[in-house]
């Protein structure tokens, strides 16, 4: 009872890397706390392929759910395998990925059981909180930091009176850390009926088409971003041939992907990619909070801005004043010349 | 086979063009520096609905929006593309709604004025970026969902299909009528307004919008119902207080921090040629590239 949960989301018989992120967060949370780690996972064909990927991250009990009607996802069946599950295990913190699957299906567990919900959590930590008003303090709270209001603000929200306390966080924003290869943790594998009614069934997947990543933005060494200051989606070609010469991956802040510049999955920041390359060179990115949030773990930063005041300039260990036009295609040259 | 659409829509102020007024100097939101605007992606979603009213002749579109007086803007702002009618739902019980509180107005407000065969939403308002509000309202009027819809595929026979994005790839969902959708960014771009349309709604306004006293052009109210937008509040939709705003809200906002990076020992540089070139050599030196 009180335990922390964290959902697993499947690709087949896949746990997503989100999901192993935030089971290493789930330990260290329930750590704190002096509770256990417990998993859900739900799909077909899954008992006997998913316990190896997810016992190793430290969790005490692994829940599995495996019937034909729970692959591909759809939003009923999993809704009230969590719905029903929490009710008799009373979990208070319950945590799931920040993408499509876990913003589809958060938010209506959250709905059923009236509990909060805070999407694309940057930070997750545990503690007190003082209501003076109604002369009450709490104990063992999460914190569910994320930037908000477009990302110009930090806000750190609470649940004080409700349970379980829920948060989504996005893709590598946490580091996924095997606690112990063999970690004794107990599976119990779930009658899918006692959880999930027929009527459940209603949305049908008639096809699905999933590819794998196109770039390797996550993983990249080396990461060119460009923002608003690229000026059109032909400035970005300029940013793609550096990138070339580094070998490096093609990001994009949130400004330059609203603003059709580049494609939606090369955004870096809070509601995109977390990236921690060792180089980052940011290309006319002024720096909101948001985007910073996704690269500020970065090794190397290298601003590359017209103006003297982008907020990035603050944590970037070299900026270069002047404009990408003028700057980026001098770095193509002078690398070309210096490493051969 | 008509259908009985309501959007929900959202006015939002403009996070996306943030400027440096954008915050006082004590770290909370000046919002008189930020604009109004139609959250984009609601824009998305009514253009959805539009087009569905196209193709199934005596289809109805209503918009819902939950907000102050002013946020009537947005029903004009619908009715000026197609939109039916529209109804604002504003009281000062909702005020500090979260998620969970704002789905529930919604969903209250919905059983009140009518399920509908569909209610669309976009996917998520810029303001907050939760994307929650869509399936929190199909969970209250335990209606099925399919979120992130990039498009309308057919509508006939109480069936849905619809083409939606999901991580890596797209999906084909059929899902049955009544059902709540959540449209992407995306998806087609809203029409623009009809002139035609603006012509005939430009006066159009929430009973709260008006002045007391000295309406201007009043007789027109008297002959043309359809200028007097509908406005719920929470007794109207019979809300339960205690789910409503504030104290309906299971979240709450502990401290809010206006964060300020500690500035790095920065090497700034030129953007001369010496500067870069040295740059890249001291980048290559010490194998920070190549």
């Amino acid at each position: 009872m009180n335990n922390v949960f964290v959902y697993c989301e499947l690709e087949g018989t896949t746990v997503a890397e989100v999901s192993q992120e935030l089971l290493t967060k789930g330990r260290k949370l329930a750590n704190t706390l002096g509770v256990q780690l417990e998993a859900v996972a739900a799909g077909s064909g899954i008992v006997g392929k998913v316990e190896a990927q997810i016992l190793p991250y430290g969790v005490d009990k692994l829940h599995l759910f495996d019937a034909p009607g729970l692959a591909p996802y759809t939003s009923l069946p999993h809704t009230s395998i969590l719905v029903n599950l929490f009710k008799a295990e009373q979990p208070q913190i319950c945590l799931m990925g920040a993408d499509v699957v876990g913003r589809d299906l958060g938010p209506r567990v959250s709905s059923a059981l009236h509990s909060g919900l805070t999407a694309d959590c940057t930070a997750l930590e545990i503690g007190p909180h003082e209501d003076k008003r109604a002369g009450k303090t709490y104990e063992n709270l999460l914190y569910q930091i994320r930037p908000a209001f477009g990302g110009n603000i930090v806000a750190t929200i609470i649940n004080p009176e409700n349970r379980p306390q829920m948060a989504t966080v996005r893709s590598g924003v946490m580091k996924a850390e095997i606690l112990d290869p063999d970690y004794k943790g107990e599976v119990i594998v779930h009658d899918v009926a006692k959880f999930v009614p027929e009527t459940d069934y209603v949305v049908k997947v008639l096809d699905r088409h999933v590819e794998k990543a196109k770039n390797n933005l996550k993983g990249a060494p080396i990461v060119i971003a460009g923002g608003y200051g690229m000026g059109s989606k032909e400035g970005f070609d300029m940013l793609f041939e550096l990138a070339k010469e580094l070998h490096a991956e093609v990001g994009g802040s949130r400004a330059a992907v609203d603003a059709g510049f580049c494609d939606h999955d090369l955004q870096i920041g809070q509601t995109g990619v977390t990236v921690r390359p060792k180089v980052y060179i940011a290309c006319g990115i002024s720096g909101a909070i948001q985007h910073i949030a996704g690269m500020k773990e970065s090794g190397i930063i290298i601003s590359v801005n017209s103006d003297p005041n982008a907020p990035i300039n603050a944590i970037a260990d070299y900026v270069i004043n002047g404009t990408v036009e003028e700057v980026v295609p001098k770095l193509i040259k002078y690398y070309k010349q210096n490493s051969k | 086979m008509s259908l009985k659409i309501v959007v929900l829509a959202k006015q939002v102020p403009d996070t996306r063009n943030v400027g440096p007024d954008a915050m006082t100097p004590e770290g909370t939101i000046n919002r008189s520096a930020l604009p109004a605007v139609f959250n984009p992606e609601d824009l998305n979603a009514l253009e959805q609905a539009l087009r569905l009213k196209d193709q199934n002749p005596g289809s109805t579109v209503t918009i819902v929006t939950m907000g102050p007086p002013r946020a009537a803007e947005i029903i004009r702002e619908g009715l000026y593309r197609g939109a039916d009618n529209g109804y604002l739902l504003s009281d000062r019980a909702f005020a500090g709604a979260d998620t969970l509180a704002t789905s529930y107005a919604l969903a209250r407000t919905i059983e009140k004025i009518g399920v509908p065969d569909l209610v669309i939403g976009g996917r998520q308002a810029i303001d907050g970026d939760t994307a929650q509000v869509g399936p929190q309202v199909a969970q209250k009027l335990n209606m099925p969902q399919v979120t992130y819809v990039e498009d309308v595929l057919s509508c006939a026979d109480g069936k849905i299909v619809v083409k939606r994005h999901i991580d890596g790839g797209v999906e084909t969902v059929e899902a049955p009528l009544p059902v709540v959708l959540t449209v992407n960014g995306s998806a087609a771009p809203c029409r623009p307004r009809n002139a035609k349309l603006v012509m005939k709604y430009k006066r159009a306004m929430a009973p709260m919008e008006m002045p007391a006293e000295g309406l201007p052009y009043a007789e027109e109210y008297e002959k043309k119902p359809y200028l007097t937008l509908g406005q719920l509040s929470a007794a109207d939709v019979e809300a339960d207080l205690a789910q409503c705003g504030l104290s309906g809200s299971p979240t709450k906002v502990k401290a809010i921090e206006n964060i300020v990076f500690k500035a790095k020992e920065s090497k700034v540089l030129t953007a001369s040629d010496a500067d870069v070139e040295s740059l890249i050599q001291e980048l290559l030196a010490n194998h920070t590239i190549g």
